[in-house]
């Protein structure tokens, strides 16, 4: 036989025996998941076609038979069952034996054990929601109390902190945020800067645009951007840390040696985040600073000390240090919901992707909303 | 107070039920262990044992009912009373659970930085000892992650150990380990349990382990949510008439699949 060419192998049925009485069906050929579909159709049309009184199935003929195959004799067989013609294998091979015996299982049958999941309806969906965030603001609130207490215990018993680790954050969050800090926050001084100058132009007024950058910049983009840059850094790490560490029971471990998992773990990430997220500000105000300067100096023909001049005059103590405070307070937010979202963590790999992105946008959401509070508070204290 | 009373069971279990949501795992649950005994909880998978282990060491909150360890009760225990009563328990969990983070040395001296005012030479000497007890000498310096599983469960054990705890809790400790390695850990066991007379409560299902270590047992089933059967392995095994106990022990299948027909 030519190897190359495939001859499609199928089964055949024969049929022998008085009609009305017991026939007998010889199966041969090769009865597998490529033929099953149609060995089923002709099982169909076999009962009512041939009505047997009986039904004797011969498989000595059978060259190949699988696991869709040995399936497919099994319902040949219930189909006689159910229309009581009696019914009998004759003649299988040793292996087809053991391949029936082994599928014959009423669990075949099984009902599923879960029935129809309901898709909740709108209002089932919104009920549902709404208890979701109550719990999880439950949860938060739960967790904002522990971690001042923690802060708190730490105030008091400074030895106890792990400063080992607060330093190993400080490192990660801050010294190697500075690069891609810096980078962002020159870029959007360029772009206040040289958005600005295409309005002022009219006035020519291309002198304000320092003060302008300088202001946006200090007040506002300054704090927000190294935020949201940290949020999505260091807030993502430390939930994807801490929730690795839930899977792997090393929080269990650290609970049953007597140690506050809060403490241990959360409180030097917060520590750290607040130490040194204000810096990063700072050197994003700079930054921010220098990306206008470049834009007022290149295409706005100031010089490089009326530019810093003006620059020194707009921005006032005030500004500074309300921006960094607001800084700290967004570092304890992101490291603080970071942390949360990583202790509540239950499972595995899915749970931990899905807490890591839940710590990055709600960070950022947090920052955004206690900015507007900020705005508004500091509007009316100047 | 720490109660010496030989009489007075170390660990002593009175009706706990463990609910999750709805579903009750474990329905009034009642049991005792001696001081210096090795006590195993068995049963099939989802019987409840590693949750009757987690309330044992104090991470769960039973439902109902109290878990006293050394006289005290562990669910309501003050925050002061439960970091005294956690320095004499040490807890192995199933892989491990070491710090990634740290060394192993770090890991195993982490408890001793933490309780005592031993100076770092001091606690140097200790660590290496604890490793040397489990054969993992030498290996102060690797990390978690570049270990084989069966040596992190040694170091997780050496941890466990760090301030000679009067009780040693192994959730399934020879849990994936090939039978040689199982075997020293089940004379490791029994090694500390006859050198140092730590009370040991092991959850396991290996069967080699029960026999050859465990002096008594319990074991849980999924069903009927609580202790079907108590007492010691071997006798268990030749006397006991309950089908589901009569399985287990003779690592028998329960449908009892038949090959000949």
């Amino acid at each position: 036989m030519n190897s190359r060419t495939l001859i499609p192998v199928l089964y055949n049925f024969e049929i022998s025996g008085p009609a009305g009485g017991e026939r007998t069906l010889t199966i041969s050929g090769r009865i597998s998941l490529e033929t099953l579909g149609k060995f089923l159709a002709d099982v169909e049309q076999f009962f009512p076609r041939t009505a047997p009184g009986g039904l004797r199935v011969d498989l000595s003929g059978i060259q190949y038979l699988d696991s869709a195959g040995a399936l497919a004799l099994l319902n040949l067989r219930e189909r006689a069952e159910s229309q009581s013609i009696p019914f009998r294998f004759v003649n299988a091979a040793e292996e087809a034996r053991r391949l029936l015996v082994l599928l014959d299982r009423p669990t075949l049958h099984t009902p599923p054990l879960i029935t129809g999941r309901r898709s909740a309806n709108l209002f089932e969906q919104a009920g549902e929601s709404s208890r979701a965030l109550a719990r999880d603001f439950w949860a938060v609130m739960g967790f904002v109390g522990e971690l001042i207490r923690g802060l708190a215990y730490s105030l008091i018993h400074p030895r106890s902190v792990r400063w080992d680790d607060v330093l190993f954050y400080m490192k990660r969050a801050g010294m190697d945020a500075l690069p891609i800090v810096s980078l962002i926050s020159f870029l959007i001084g360029l772009v206040i800067a040289f958005m600005s100058s295409l309005q002022l132009k009219q006035f020519g007024a291309y002198l304000y645009v320092a003060s302008l950058v300088a202001i946006a910049i200090v007040r506002e983009l300054g704090p927000l951007m190294t935020g949201i840059i940290v949020a999505g850094r260091s807030g993502s790490a430390f939930a994807a840390e801490i929730g690795t560490m839930m899977v792997n029971e090393e929080v269990d471990a650290l609970r049953t040696m007597g140690f506050d998992p809060t403490r241990f773990l959360a409180v030097p990430k917060v520590l750290a985040a607040m130490l040194v997220v204000p810096l990063l500000t700072l050197y994003a105000d700079v930054f921010g600073i220098l990306g206008g300067l470049l834009i007022g100096v290149m295409f706005l023909d100031l010089t490089v000390y009326s530019y810093v001049d003006w620059t020194l005059w707009s921005i006032t103590l005030f500004d500074i240090v309300s921006s960094l405070i607001k800084s700290i307070v967004f570092a304890a937010l992101i490291s603080g919901i970071g942390c949360q979202r990583g202790f509540g963590v239950r499972g595995g790999a899915a749970a931990v992707g899905s807490a890591t992105t839940s710590a990055v946008v709600a960070g950022i959401f947090l920052i955004i909303v206690v900015d507007s509070f900020f705005a508004v508070i500091l509007h009316y204290v100047r | 107070m720490l109660s010496r009373n030989p009489e007075e069971p170390i660990i002593s279990v009175e009706g706990i039920t463990a609910r999750f949501g709805e579903e009750t795992i474990l329905a009034e649950v009642s049991f005792r262990i001696l001081r210096g005994e090795i006590f195993a909880i068995l049963g099939g998978s989802g019987c409840g044992k590693t949750v009757l282990l987690k309330h044992l060491v104090g991470l769960y909150r039973p439902y109902a009912g109290t878990v006293k360890v050394m006289g005290t009760d562990i669910a309501e225990a003050e925050e002061g009373e439960l970091v005294e009563l956690r320095k004499k328990m040490g807890v192995l969990f199933q892989s491990g659970a070491l710090l990634g983070s740290l060394t192993l040395f770090e890991n195993v001296a982490l408890p001793l930085q933490a309780y005592t005012d031993l100076s770092p030479a001091a606690i140097d000497e200790i660590v290496r000892m604890k490793l040397a007890l489990v054969n993992l000498d030498g290996y102060q310096n690797h990390l978690p992650e570049e270990l084989s599983g069966g040596m992190k469960k040694r170091a997780g054990l050496a941890r466990a150990m760090a301030l000679d705890p009067e009780i040693l809790f192994f959730d399934e400790p020879t849990g994936g380990l090939d039978p040689v390695t199982a075997a020293e850990m089940d004379h490791l066991i029994k090694s500390i349990n006859t050198g140092m007379g730590t009370t040991m409560v092991i959850v396991t299902h290996d069967l080699p382990s029960i026999f050859g270590v465990a002096s008594r047992v319990i074991m849980l089933d999924k069903g009927a949510r609580g202790i079907i059967a108590e007492g010691d392995p071997s006798a268990l095994r030749e006397t006991t008439r309950d089908p589901r106990v009569v399985h287990f022990f003779n690592r028998q299948a329960a449908g009892g699949d038949q090959e000949e027909r």
